[in-house]
């Protein structure tokens, strides 16, 4: 292992760790706006030109908050919860591939940080762990929301990590990879994967709202039931670094959507890239949009669809593109 | 609806083709298994969540925000508004109008004017000390109403924002200022306190024949 490759890489961790927590922030900007013109509102508007020094506010009030652990509370197991969520979050996006690889002065850079050929199963495991800072969190705070919460998210986490694995596995038997370079590579000849595996790609968007906790499966931290569930106990920075852990989780999955279903960079030229950063702003935008637009549902209807509807057609399509495959 | 409904309109309470307001049509819940297997193929196929989507999507391009940025853009209030109180004075000579009579004390319901007086040495009645607890009155407008020298009377300022409540009224911060009476510029008071427009129409004579 040369220097360079050590170097290349601590400079690849440190630029995803600070694009991706400032676009969690700006995320939280996009929201509230586009929240805020479905329903014919401004937004905020106050901070900054078209309230757009709201994110630094949002910022610099976490960071300055105090760091209130209350009484009764696991401290140790309280404390380490956020983290788990946004380290878990970042520890992701080592197998993604951000962009296509490009040359600077002669030196190749491939912008992912880790091509392991098992890039897939090392993303949702990665996915998966998150959901012991919910758990754990939810568990330690001493408060019968946050257990709520935290009871609901093991169900849904555990059941929806079932319908992302099955879904992909239809398009990762056509392929015979896991890599997801290999998988974008393969779509630059042919189609993109959404035409052979439409359902799949229906599939692995409906798991990804319940991995994310996003509003039509929110009921992780409803604030109309159980306050803000696992975050109702958390002040400052420990419950910032839970949304930043959220939002991250958006962009990532946004990431992998586009590269596993729509084409990814294609073949790796300007365009290409450009066009990813177009497909990933869709679906970051298509998750704000469904909350605007959906109501949420209750925790045992989202357990029927899993296990009574998405499931077995989960099962179905990849037995079906089995046999096609085989014959 | 087809028309975008005016404020008129909405003034309009009865039910009509005219008024903005209409009977919301509302399905009947299924209750039957056959009637819940119906309503479930019928949402499906009509893909009612791409509606829903559709929707919200269409008000963000259609961009019609209805915010006023409060502190810079402020909603009109009604001509007859009761806001904090004013006291009159006066045209021309400027003094007070208020003589004194004490109704305004008396029947206040809340219990919040206060006021003392006495008769100065042109034997007039004159009034020392006036003040309205803020934190108490209901904004009730009997006050107004019951003067007779039309001296108190509700104005337009309802922002009571303040770090005390001796901040909230003085008596020289009710009173029209001076220079302004005499010169003249005062204009009728209109609102609460003065008679409405068109009160003569409204005044029906009392019947004597019983």
């Amino acid at each position: 292992m040369d220097t360079a490759y050590v170097i290349e890489t601590i400079i690849k961790i440190v630029a995803i760790l600070t694009v991706f927590s400032a676009l969690a922030g700006l995320g939280t900007y996009f929201e509230r706006k586009v929240l805020a013109f479905m329903q014919r509102r401004l937004g905020p508007m106050v901070v900054g030109p078209y309230g757009l020094a709201q994110v630094a506010a949002d910022g610099i009030k976490l960071f300055t908050k105090e760091d209130i652990i209350p009484t009764n509370v696991v401290a140790r197991i309280f404390k380490i919860a956020p983290v788990i969520t946004a380290a878990t979050a970042f520890m992701a996006a080592a197998a993604i591939p951000f962009m296509p690889s490009f040359t600077i002065g002669g030196y190749t850079v491939n912008p992912i940080v880790a091509d392991i050929n098992v890039g897939v199963l090392y993303v949702l495991a990665v996915m998966a762990v998150g959901l012991y800072g919910p758990l754990l969190g939810g568990m330690a705070s001493a408060n019968k929301y946050s257990l709520l919460s935290a009871a609901r998210g093991a169900a849904v986490f555990i059941s929806y990590e079932v319908i992302t694995g099955l879904s992909l596995l239809a398009p990762l038997m056509m392929i015979g990879s896991f890599s997801l370079i290999d998988l974008n590579n393969f779509q630059i000849e042919g189609y993109w994967m959404v035409v052979y595996q439409p359902v799949a790609m229906v599939l692995f968007l409906i798991a990804g709202f319940a991995e994310t906790g996003r509003t039509p499966f929110h009921l992780v931290a409803n604030d109309h039931e159980i306050i803000d569930g696992f975050g109702t106990e958390y002040s400052g920075m420990r419950w910032g670094l839970f949304f930043i852990g959220e939002y991250a989780n958006m962009f990532f999955y946004a990431f992998l959507i586009s590269i596993i279903f729509f084409g990814g960079f294609g073949d790796g030229s300007v365009a290409g890239a450009f066009a990813l950063l177009g497909k990933v702003s869709f679906f970051f935008f298509f998750f704000l949009w469904t909350r605007a637009a959906w109501p949420d549902i209750r925790p045992d209807q989202l357990m029927a669809l899993c296990w009574k509807i998405l499931m077995p057609l989960a099962v179905i399509n990849v037995v079906i593109t089995g046999f096609v495959l085989m014959f | 609806m087809s028309k975008l409904p005016s404020l008129e309109n909405f003034k309009d309470r009865n039910v009509s083709e005219d008024s903005a307001y209409y009977m919301v049509d509302i399905e009947d819940y299924a209750v039957t298994p056959m009637e819940k297997f119906k309503q479930a193929v019928k949402r499906t196929f009509k893909l009612e969540l791409f509606v829903g989507l559709w929707v919200v999507l269409r008000e963000m391009f259609k961009f019609e925000i209805h915010t006023v940025q409060y502190p810079a853009e402020k909603l009109p209030i009604g001509p007859r508004y009761r806001a904090v109180h004013e006291m009159q004075r006066l045209w021309e000579s400027g003094t007070e109008r208020c003589i004194g009579c004490g109704l305004c004390e008396k029947i206040c319901i809340s219990d919040c004017i206060r006021m003392d007086t006495k008769i100065d040495e042109n034997s007039r009645k004159e009034v020392t000390e006036y003040t309205i607890n803020l934190g108490r009155c209901i904004f009730c407008g009997y006050c107004a109403e019951v003067c007779p020298e039309l001296a108190i009377v509700h104005g337009g300022r309802y922002e009571n924002v303040s770090e005390q409540r001796a901040h909230f009224l003085e008596f020289e911060d009710m009173l029209t200022p001076l220079d302004m009476a005499i010169s003249g510029k005062v204009a009728e008071y209109p609102g609460f306190g003065a008679i409405t427009p068109n009160e003569d129409a409204s005044v029906t004579k009392t019947p004597l024949a019983y």
